[in-house]
């Protein structure tokens, strides 16, 4: 069984709004669903697979179906692996769209941390019962400083320098300039981000995301639907999941569950590193590019840092242009989660429809992954390599 | 340069059913975790059933004492910068904390540390283990 061919992207949709004090959460849902809906060619009425994940409010899925209208729902699924559930939704819509458990499937993520203040300075409220956190609350643990402590176990064990981290900021950058949305357009170097101050150690401002308010949304379709309609056909070629933890104790910070993610989507896919024309890489902070460059295999471990130095990531001059949008670090990072515009990018350079200044000639394969939660402690990941029918 | 370790206010642990002894213990100065009555292993975080195989787990105290995995001198939006940190303990088991009552631009993997217990939020709280270098 796979999902190769059995199912398509048919609509991707990037929210253009980056600070949305007099939007709702819903609002953004459903306006990035009719955007996607929109791009596709469908209606809500096609709709009758519905995905999201923790970002939506109230009841979440239910909430959210109702508010929009959704009324011909046969399968749906909130899958919730942080910043990396939408491309878990990717594959699960694939997976029910083979098995017949419906025909067209909208994935939605919105919210708006940067007009409530959220960031990942601060402990979020997950509520009680938590196994875990009465070992990990009262010690200040939030996002940053758990990627942190990727960051600084990886300096230690494989020698890799802030002066590479800081080439992803550089090459997010030089890509961000051409996009008119994005929050951070100024191309910086790597002496910029040098200089930028300390967050959490090692990790500098410039290392770490945008906080933006935002959403987005995809369709997934049945291929005769694809077809049907009159946009460029973005093919579902293989998918892998994966979660860890802290092991119990074991914890191990130098790799990450992409390491198990990446190659069981390569596998399904059965296509290799140098058949991937261009990449989304989930880039919530420097450090979690590099991991996931290591982990999928574009490099060997401990040679991240090398492999995104001078400008390798920068679409016309290195050999793997990634986040050609701008990425999180410099575009968007709407609902402190970016795991849809990983997609939605991917989407738009495999119909050649980026920015001309960072189209990649002849894009025929991209990857896309998605780490959801904290590197440091316990996350999700999520891989989806796609193509251009 | 330098930064002396100044406490924050600490949020005082939620005391979740089956975890009394751990923080009685801690107000008593002995950390604490868990071990498999079955496969012998020790874990941490604690948890009634083991996380390698299940079986019924019991209480063992540990040395308290360790070497920083990992760290980060956190910067912005607190009252004062913190470090946390990933300590091995001479156990085995590696345990999310802070490395406190020292420079904390003088921390370093490897280092050796031992525990000690910082104060929490609130009346009658109990401590939680934090690590000094020894």
């Amino acid at each position: 069984m796979t999902i190769r061919d059995k199912a398509y992207i048919v609509g991707a949709y990037e929210h253009p709004t980056r600070k949305a004090p007099d939007s709702s959460v819903a609002q953004l849902h459903a306006e990035s669903a009719k955007g996607a809906l929109e791009d596709a060619g469908l209606s809500l009425s096609d709709v009758d697979g519905y995905f999201c994940a923790g970002d939506a409010p109230g009841l979440g899925m239910l909430s959210m179906a109702d508010y929009m209208g959704l009324r011909n729902l046969r399968h749906v699924d909130s899958t919730e692996t942080g910043g990396s559930s939408y491309l878990i939704h990717v594959s699960h819509a694939a997976q029910a769209i083979a098995m017949g458990k419906c025909d067209v499937a909208l994935i939605t993520l919105a919210g708006r941390p940067r007009s409530a203040g959220s960031s990942g300075l601060q402990p979020r409220n997950w509520g009680t019962d938590l196994p875990d956190a009465p070992f990990e609350t009262p010690f200040g643990s939030v996002t940053v400083n758990s990627y942190a402590m990727v960051a600084q176990r990886h300096m230690y064990e494989f020698g890799t320098t802030l002066e590479q981290l800081a080439w992803i900021k550089v090459a997010a950058s030089h890509h961000a300039q051409h996009n008119p949305n994005a929050m951070l357009k100024d191309v910086v170097t790597v002496e910029d981000v040098m200089n930028s101050p300390v967050v959490a150690s090692p990790l500098r401002r410039f290392d770490c995301c945008v906080v933006s308010d935002g959403g987005g949304a995809l369709i997934v379709a049945r291929p005769e639907i694809a077809r049907s309609l009159k946009r460029p056909l973005v093919g579902i070629r293989g998918a892998g999941e994966a979660v860890k933890g802290q092991l119990g104790g074991e914890v191990d910070l130098t790799y990450s569950a992409a390491r198990f993610s990446g190659p069981r989507a390569f596998e399904e896919a059965g296509v290799t590193h140098a058949d991937i024309k261009y990449a989304s890489i989930y880039d919530s902070f420097t450090i979690t590019v590099l991991m996931q460059l290591e982990d999928l295999g574009f490099c060997k471990k401990g040679e991240g840092g090398k492999f995104v130095a001078d400008g390798n990531l920068i679409s016309g001059v290195g050999k793997l242009p990634f986040n050609t949008d701008g990425g999180g670090l410099c575009n968007n990072h709407p609902a402190n989660r970016g795991g849809i515009t990983k997609v939605i990018e991917a989407v738009r350079q495999l119909r050649g429809e980026a920015h001309p200044a960072v189209q990649v000639p002849n894009c025929d394969i991209a990857l896309a992954h998605g780490t959801g939660g904290f590197l440091g402690s316990r996350h999700g990941s999520a891989t989806l390599i796609l193509e251009r029918k | 340069m330098s930064k002396p370790y100044q406490p924050n206010p600490y949020t005082a642990p939620t005391i979740e059913p089956g975890n009394e002894h751990f923080w009685e213990q801690a107000k008593a100065g002995q950390l604490t975790t868990k071990a498999c009555k079955s496969c012998g292993k020790l874990h941490w975080y604690p948890r009634t059933l083991c996380p390698f195989c299940m079986g019924e787990t019991e209480w063992k105290n540990v040395s308290g004492k360790g070497k920083i995995y990992s760290f980060s001198v956190m910067q912005r939006g607190n009252p004062n910068p913190y470090c946390i940190a990933y300590v091995t303990l001479d156990e085995g088991v590696t345990m999310m904390t802070q490395i406190v009552d020292c420079d904390l631009d003088s921390v370093a993997i490897g280092q050796a540390v031992e525990v000690v217990f910082k104060p929490t939020e609130g009346e009658d709280t109990p401590p939680v283990p934090m690590f000094k270098p020894v």
